[in-house]
């Protein structure tokens, strides 16, 4: 529901990014997010092209990486993947974790189309 | 350090940071959080509370779980003691605002429109509407949603996130990142857990747990006023945190901002951290 925000951002990101790199264009931007990021992919994806359209990303294509579940044990020290609604030790059964991956929601990268004359 | 406007990228470092690729773009490597604009407002906001001492909490729930009247109780208790101002957020309506107004406190009302959560930035367009003079807490009642509002941080201290015996106990497992967000859970209404013998508060508890969330779970009623004094209890020990705090380096924070740590220190990230 909130995707539509979330993408608005990520548009402003990256159109300053073009602006600082002087980029004529964007023809990829890199996402990394994680079930606990409270951000679908799917939806994000939707509202891609509703908040891209007349900005300088309005061609990028969108590639996200979807992160795994993934704990660490604060009483065994394992590091165990999980689900997101049980983030319990896959080794001791623990409720006592710590999240080291999966509530990412991160431009990881974009690719610029530099133009010749800015380029120079 | 910056790592809004990439001034941090200099001659020795560009070369990590943007790279041709065999498709002749420059790839460049951000490893920024996608709502970096919302956390630089709210880390505006939150300041401007810490400045001032006024503890921000955030209150989060399902609509109709009873945040409005815990708001009405909790003024209504701690008149004589503590000065609470309110900021309300609904997508339409004035009524919240109104009634709690008619506690004697100010209160200002975003109406969000369609939007179905607060973010940083509305609520510092609130602030301009409220002043926080003399102010001890300030609560903000966000949009009743256990999805979005989790993902925005506005600049408060705390999130309480109130679950309803009349919802389920299974609540904390279908909604994840609202329950694992929470630094206190209030079970309310309880006083129809007599009335509701499918819900299980050590069920609701369990399922806390499962999300590695060690927040406390207080139940109690703001109709007729059972278990009051716990949360109450609970705002005094915060705000005595925040005065603790004050003028320390890292002052009063959520238990997990929304901004938390989604760039985590491991792995193929790692690399890029020195750009910052």
């Amino acid at each position: 529901m909130h995707e539509l925000s979330v993408c608005q951002a990520l548009v402003r990101q990256v159109e300053d990014i073009a602006r600082q790199h002087d980029a004529g264009g964007v023809a990829m931007i890199r996402l990394r997010i994680g079930p606990l990021s409270g951000v679908e992919p799917q939806l994000l994806e939707q509202a891609y092209p509703f908040a891209c359209a007349g900005t300088v990303a309005e061609h990028a294509a969108l590639v996200i990486e979807s992160l795994p579940v993934t704990v660490r044990c604060r009483e065994c020290g394992a590091e165990t993947p999980a689900l997101p609604s049980r983030l319990l030790c896959g080794a001791c059964g623990d409720w006592r974790t710590t999240v080291i991956s999966g509530d990412e929601l991160v431009l990881a990268s974009v690719e610029l189309c530099v133009t010749p004359a800015a380029a120079t | 350090m910056c790592d809004t406007c990439g001034c941090n990228v200099t001659p020795g470092n560009e070369h990590l940071a943007t790279k041709k690729n065999e498709r002749g773009h420059d790839a460049v490597t951000v490893l920024r959080d996608l709502l970096s604009e919302n956390d630089s407002q709210a880390a505006h906001n939150r300041a401007h509370f810490d400045e001032r001492g006024v503890l921000a909490v955030n209150l989060m729930s399902a609509p109709g779980s009873g945040k409005t009247l815990l708001l009405e109780a909790t003024i209504a208790a701690l008149k004589s003691e503590l000065r609470i101002a309110v900021i309300e957020g609904d997508l339409e309506t004035e009524n919240d605002a109104e009634r709690i107004r008619k506690q004697g406190v100010p209160a200002h009302q975003i109406t969000t429109g369609s939007a179905c959560h607060l973010d940083a930035h509305m609520v510092h367009e609130a602030l301009h509407h409220l002043s926080l003079d003399g102010i001890d807490i300030l609560f903000i009642e966000n949009v009743g949603n256990l999805v979005c509002p989790a993902s925005f941080d506005l600049g408060q201290h705390r999130n309480a996130t109130l679950l309803s015996v009349t919802e389920g106990d299974d609540k904390p497992a279908k909604y994840p990142v609202m329950f694992r967000a929470a630094d206190l859970v209030l079970l309310t209404k309880t006083d129809l857990l007599p009335a509701l013998d499918d819900f299980d508060p050590a069920r609701a508890e369990a399922n806390l747990r499962a999300l590695a969330n060690p927040a406390a779970l207080l139940r109690l009623s703001a109709k007729n006023g059972s278990g009051l004094d716990a949360w109450l209890d609970w705002l005094r020990a915060q705000r005595a945190a925040l005065r603790r705090r004050a003028g320390a380096r890292i002052g009063l924070r959520p238990k997990i901002q929304p901004d938390g740590a989604r760039l985590h220190r491991h792995g193929s990230n790692l690399k890029f951290r020195g750009l910052g």
